[in-house]
């Protein structure tokens, strides 16, 4: 024997965490320090994978950080700053306390302040990981930016958060990257793909807030700061990559446009110009002009181990994202006042098309609705009492649907005051055994280029019609023709029903035997998972478990729609014979 | 110091504001009683200038007024305090911080909160007041014209009498009733529409009646809705007069030489700019920082290296993004997706965040009808929680195929045969033990000898859990038979005579040694009546026997006794009679014992481990650990290497003597306990019984090569017994030759599987 005495938890896994509060103190922080400091540097705690012997023996409910990452947050300098602040604090009331107003001046001009562009870089130290992490920055400043001047946060971070939203909405048009928008009950997803990256994010309905007390506004303040700077840094260099300048400029060509028709008086000119920036009607100018020839047809480099049908499929795969991407493009929109008018102004210029609405409901607005050369006018009332011949009036849930199928869709079920078909998430693909609402399946018939809508509803109106027949002998007897073809119908499916009838008699045996089959090798199987290990056992019981879950709910979903659609055929039943009585 | 009328406020007006409102202004009257005079309360008119006096009136003098041709002088005001003439300027007390109040029936308060702003100037005014600090005063007696009392009660809240049809009383003593105002909606409907009046019709809360306001007033509404003053003559813009002219003069106003401090340097000046001085250059002071003049965003990722990853990233988990919104979560949702009814209520009283989906599914007709929804910012709040909070761990999820974890196993129907249906049933009463006997010596089948035994034994039992074994040894024909606290050898004389005729020689053939040993059970031979049974011998033991095993020789057998503490287990030789109690030590509660059917070892069963002991050697060769909680049963291999156990936890255990001294395999097939075990003498089939009420037949081979672990495949799940009583199957025993199988149940039935 020999040497010193090992004693416990100092050595592996208890080494390499350390509690919240040893940390806290290790760093020299309060608290609400702490708390910012590892929100801007995204240090979040760790769940040790054995936490009795990282507790040292004790299973108290504790979070547990990295060492590694409180070592690491010892030489930020941003934790300077926050002492520095907290100095600046104390000196400040002190100066207020003695009412010595020289010093207040003196020390709020040399007020301290941090920079997160380090920080930035250091969290994600290529572009793309910056832009894997923007759906939390972007929905934060969608949300900030709909915020009160007044209140909650500071006056500057909601306008800066409008800023920087606005300039990454014309990004998303200026681009073209728009790819799906959803209208949840929660408010309007959008997802855009940037750099191969799909970017997600929601923005709430345009209603005032109202703000909850048992949310720490600080909390989201501190990620606010953080969001902001990088988007902003973000937001620069997508500009770059389009070769657009920043802060971004109104294509002067557009400005013009845009002058005359905007009132003399809108608004100041600092804000005016956000404000006509945020109409997200005019394109953006560029830094080197834009020529036609840019647009060079990429060489194709076959990958080796590619074979040409994956070839064949990337290319068409290309070709239908540039469709997508040109869906409105010749087509003239106009905004009804009732009309959320940002969301939609949004997604219409994202696929080319052209926008406008009222001079009055903002600036920005390009044609009048009078305009003969508008193709739809997006409305959401029942209905208008004048009408100008020579476009479509159609609710807007006909431009979200048509951006999420690739396709303008019939404009036949959005008329005003009609009962809209379902909206539905286009982020859902369902797999095998997933339950798949009929309108998905009409609308992936739709993209594969088949009408299967119509086809149902011919053949509803045949079954309405052959009822009538069966109702009135009038016509039967005109028909006389179509007795006899019906006729034929019924012998031929007379024949079948004897076909299936003897094919059944035979498969009956087949199946008994099969089924004897089944069940054998049911029990077989029963056996071998008598034989599996524990471990296995659990792990394939919480399996199946999960299938038979699934299932379960898809069928039930399957029940409900069809209980739904029976109803729903009673009822118009109904409603006929009501009618013709 | 400002004495400006409308700074006053006044406190208990003595009537109501809506209808008296100029009650307020009353200052003002007064003032402009004399015309031509700048108002002489609007200028600043310096305490100290002010000597009031008052006897009967209250007087202000100044000299500044005297200048001023055409008044009389010494200007004095004198106010007529005809309402109360004489007002003891003494009985003034102060009530309340804020205002002086007059013990006087005639209601009067005196506010001075605006004038407290004027520290430092001798007020001569108060003199006559112990106790009120300095606060420059102005004391306006409050008058104004007497009106007719509208009611008898004075001044009282009058909510007071809100419940009661009358307000106070005349001089008779006869209430006076409110006006009458029963008036419904189509009444009021009608006065609105046919009185001209109505819009200026106000009810006097004091008396209840309504009064139409007259223009005046209705104009001084007006005024104060609009947030002007209410005299419409107030101008409160009217250019300020100042005292002295703010033109500078060549002569000045005092006479007085200048001070000796305007000629030499400032001390304290001095000692100011050294600090400053000390400051600066100790760098306490530093000059305004230059503004950077950086671009707020520029191109970061200018460089990026994608190498430069930095050592804690390798540690780095990324928050998992926010799950994408499903069809539910639709403004327009499929109908399929909306809650019914009665889902939505138990979706409602469920805890917040058990809720599944966590939000309400609705159906809104159009875009436009769509509220806020109210917990957005909750929500990204959580979310920010959720990074910068929840701990985080990397989590490999499995991702297989279900079939895979299944093992592959040889196919039943390919290992055949073994018992798969259920041929017999025979109703028995009572709990039956099985036992086979005989490796075919006998001539009748083994089954038949084994109900017969059970024949033999339902003739002799009584006891209620017997235990019941036949001696392998073919060339001996006999049963041992447990019963309470005896084990009865019974030759049921079945089979060959000679061999029958063989085993009574060879049981008779005993005489008694010559020294009595001692012994811990006793011989006894059979008395005629119980020879003609069959029963041969008698064993009493001190306690009921749970067990006897014959070893394979058929001359030595062994029997467990219900004994906490020692002597649990006897080995009895029945040609010598003689006992011996093989342990010294308990090892435990024993369960059951088995000899070993190859090698001389005794196996042990205890509560939780199997020992196995060398008989010739008197050691402990092996101490097997069961990894269960209570061993009910266990049985030998035929082979000699393995042993199983069944257990009451439901476990079935394989060992592999040559292996370890741990199972080489635990089985979890039964539901329940199991109760009893057992091995086929020449199939490779082992099979368990359990309080589940079903029988388990299983493949074991066990290889020659010892390279090769022991095939285990279970074959068929046997079915038939109830459970009874919370028991189920309680033995199982193999068919000697044949692949068959006989249990007994808890029901009271012994069924044979074929």
């Amino acid at each position: 024997m020999g040497g010193l005495e090992k004693k416990k938890y100092e050595r592996g896994a208890a080494t390499n965490y350390i509690t919240r509060n040893r940390a806290r103190k290790k760093l020299q922080l309060s608290l609400p320090d702490f708390r910012r400091l590892c929100i801007l540097k995204g240090i979040y705690p760790h769940e040790p994978k054995h936490k009795k012997k990282v507790n040292k023996g004790s299973t108290a409910p504790r979070t547990f950080y990295l060492l590694k990452d409180i070592k690491f947050l010892l030489h930020e300098p941003i934790v300077n700053k926050f002492r520095e602040y907290k100095v600046f604090v104390r000196k400040l009331r002190k100066a207020y306390g003695k009412s010595e107003w020289g010093t207040v001046e003196r020390l709020k001009e040399n007020k301290p302040t941090y920079k997160l562009d380090h920080i930035v870089k250091e969290r994600y130290p290529t572009f793309v990981d910056a832009l894997r992490d923007l759906d939390d920055a972007l929905s934060m400043c969608f949300l900030f930016s709909t915020f009160p001047r007044t209140g909650k946060c500071h006056v500057q971070t909601v306008q800066l958060c409008r800023r920087l939203a606005v300039e990454f909405q014309n990004f998303v048009i200026a681009s073209r990257s728009l790819r799906k928008v959803f209208l949840s009950i929660k408010g309007i997803y959008y997802q855009a793909e940037v750099l191969g990256q799909p970017i997600t994010w929601i923005t709430p309905y345009a209603f005032a807030h109202d703000h909850p007390t048992d949310v720490d506004y600080r909390v989201m303040a501190t990620f606010t700061e953080f969001y902001t700077t990088l988007l902003g840094f973000v937001n620069f260099r997508l500009y770059q990559s389009l070769n657009l300048l920043y802060p971004p400029k109104i294509d002067s060509q557009a400005e013009g446009e845009l002058k005359p028709a905007e009132g003399k008086e809108y608004a100041m000119d600092s804000e005016s110009y956000l404000e006509r920036l945020s109409a997200l009607s005019a394109s953006l100018a560029r830094a080197v002009a834009p020529t036609h020839e840019d647009e060079v047809e990429m060489d194709e480099f076959p990958v080796e181990g590619e074979t040409a049908e994956l070839m064949d499929a990337k290319k068409k795969e290309q070709e239908a994202l540039e469709k997508h991407k040109k869906l409105f493009e010749g087509l003239r929109f106009f905004l009804n006042r009732e009309v959320p008018r940002e969301p939609l102004a949004f997604v219409i210029r994202c696929f080319g098309g052209q926008v406008s609405w009222d001079k009055s409901l903002c600036i920005g607005a390009t044609y009048d609705a009078a305009d003969p050369s508008i193709t739809h006018h997006i409305i959401d009332r029942p209905r208008l009492d004048k009408q100008v011949v020579g476009r479509y009036y159609l609710q807007p849930q006909w431009v979200f649907d048509s951006v999420n199928a690739k396709l303008c869709l019939p404009v036949a079920d959005y008329f005003p005051g009609v009962l809209l078909p379902p909206h539905l998430s286009p982020f859902v693909t369902e797999k095998e055994g997933d339950y798949v609402p009929p309108e998905k399946l009409k609308l992936l018939a739709l993209q594969r280029g088949e009408n299967p809508g119509e086809e149902s509803e011919e053949e509803e109106e045949e079954e309405d019609e052959e009822e009538e027949g069966d109702n009135d002998k009038e016509e039967e007897e005109e028909e006389d023709e179509s007795e006899k073809e019906e006729e034929m119908k019924l012998q031929k499916m007379e024949e079948q029903k004897m076909e299936e009838q003897k094919t059944q008699t035979g498969k009956v045996r087949l199946e008994d035997k099969q089924r004897l089959e089944q069940e054998q090798q049911n029990e077989e199987k029963r056996l071998a998972i008598m034989m599996m290990k524990k471990r296995e056992k659990y792990l394939y019981k919480k399996i199946m478990f999960g299938k038979k879950r699934k299932i379960r709910e898809a069928n039930k979903l399957a029940e409900k729609r069809k209980a739904h659609d029976a109803a729903l055929k009673e009822q118009k039943k109904k409603n006929k014979k009501a009618r013709q009585a | 110091m400002e004495l400006q009328p409308k700074s006053m406020e006044l406190q208990g007006a003595p009537k109501s504001m809506e209808l008296q409102p100029e009650s307020r202004e009353f200052p003002h009257h007064f003032l402009q009683e004399f015309p031509g005079i700048p108002s002489p309360f609007s200028p600043r008119i310096p305490w100290n200038s002010l000597t009031l006096s008052f006897r009967d009136s209250l007087e202000f003098s100044h000299p500044f007024l005297q200048g001023f041709p055409g008044i009389p002088s010494p200007f004095s005001l004198c106010f007529p305090l005809e309402a109360s003439p004489r007002i003891p300027w003494n009985s003034l007390t102060l009530s309340s911080k804020d205002s002086l109040e007059f013990p006087h029936p005639f209601p009067c308060v005196f506010l001075w909160k605006h004038l407290q702003g004027f520290p430092g100037i001798p007020s001569p005014f108060p003199q006559g007041f112990p106790g009120i600090p300095c606060p420059p005063l102005t004391l306006f007696p409050v008058f104004f014209p007497l009106q007719d009392i509208r009611n008898t009660v004075g001044n009282i809240p009058m909510e007071w009498y809100q419940d009661f049809p009358h307000v106070g009383y005349d001089l008779d003593g006869k209430k006076i009733y409110k006006p009458l105002r029963s008036k419904d909606e189509l009444d009021l409907f009608l006065e609105k529409m046919e009185n001209p009046e109505y819009w200026r019709t106000v009810q006097d809360r004091q008396t209840g009646a309504e009064v139409a306001l007259s223009e005046e007033q209705l104009e001084l509404v007006r005024r104060l809705q609009r947030g002007h003053f209410g005299d419409v003559s107030f101008d409160p813009y009217e250019p300020s007069v100042d005292f002295f002219t703010h033109e500078v003069r060549i002569h000045p106003v005092t006479n007085r030489p200048a001070d000796k401090r305007s000629f030499i340097p400032s001390l304290v000046e001095k000692e100011k700019v050294s600090k400053l001085v000390h400051a600066i250059k100790m760098g306490w002071i530093q000059p305004r920082k230059p503004k950077e003049n950086v671009p707020t965003f520029y191109d970061l990722w200018a460089r990026e290296d994608p190498n430069s990853v930095l050592g804690r990233h390798k540690m780095h988990v990324p928050a998992p993004k926010m799950p994408l919104p499903g069809h539910a979560e639709s403004y327009n949702p499929p109908p399929e997706f909306l809650l019914s009814p009665e889902e939505e209520l138990a979706w409602q009283q469920q805890e917040p965040s058990e809720r599944r989906p966590p939000f309400l599914p609705r159906r809104f007709a159009s875009l436009r009808a769509v509220p806020a929804y109210p917990r957005f910012i909750h929500e990204r709040f959580e979310r920010c929680l959720d990074l910068y909070l929840c701990p985080r761990q990397r989590k490999m999820r499995v991702n297989v195929d279900p079939e895979d974890l299944i093992p592959k196993l040889p196919r039943p129907r390919d290992l055949q045969p073994f018992p798969t249906t259920q041929a017999l049933v025979r109703d028995f009463f009572g709990n039956m033990r099985l036992e086979f006997g005989g490796i075919l010596g006998y001539g009748a089948s083994g089954s038949r000898a084994g109900t017969e035994a059970e024949d033999s034994q339902e003739k002799l039992g009584k006891g209620a859990d017997p235990s019941i074994s036949w001696n392998p040894n073919p060339s001996i024909c006999l049963v041992a038979v447990a019963v309470d606290e005896q084990v009865l050898l019974v030759n049921p004389g079945l089979g060959d005579r000679l061999l029958v005729a063989a085993t009574d020689q060879l049981l008779d053939s005993w005489e008694a040694p010559e020294e009595e040993r001692i012994q811990p059970v006793r011989w006894v031979p059979a008395s005629p009546e119980e020879r003609a049974k069959g029963i041969r011998l008698l064993v009493q033991h001190s306690k009921p026997v749970m067990q006897v095993t014959w070893h394979g020789k058929g001359d030595y057998w062994a029997s467990v006794v219900r004994n906490p503490g020692s002597r649990q287990v006897l080995i009895h030789q029945s040609s010598r009679r003689w006992s011996q109690d093989p342990f010294r030590k308990s090892p435990g509660m024993i369960q059951c014992v088995q000899f070993h059917p190859l090698r001389p070892y005794f196996l042990v069963a205890s509560q939780r481990s199997v020992r196995i002991y060398n008989l010739l050697r008197q050691e402990l060769t092996k101490k097997l650990q069961s990894n269960c909680q209570w061993i009910s049963s266990m049985a030998v291999h035929p082979g000699g290497d393995n042993v199983i156990c069944g257990s009451y936890d439901s476990k079935l255990a394989w060992f592999d003597l040559d292996l370890s001294t741990r199972p080489y395999r635990l089985l979890r097939h039964h539901g329940r306990a199991v109760r009893s075990v057992a091995f086929h003498r020449r199939y490779p089939l082992f099979a368990s019984g359990s309080d589940d009420g079903s029988v388990i037949v299983c493949h074991g081979m066990v290889y020659n090569d010892l390279l090769q672990n022991a095939l285990l495949v279970p074959l068929k799940v046997l079915k038939g017994h109830a459970p009874a009583l919370d028991l189920g199957v309680l033995d199982v025993a193999f068919h000697p030759q044949q692949p068959w199988l006989f249990s007994s149940g808890a029901d009271g039935t012994v069924r044979l599987y074929t």
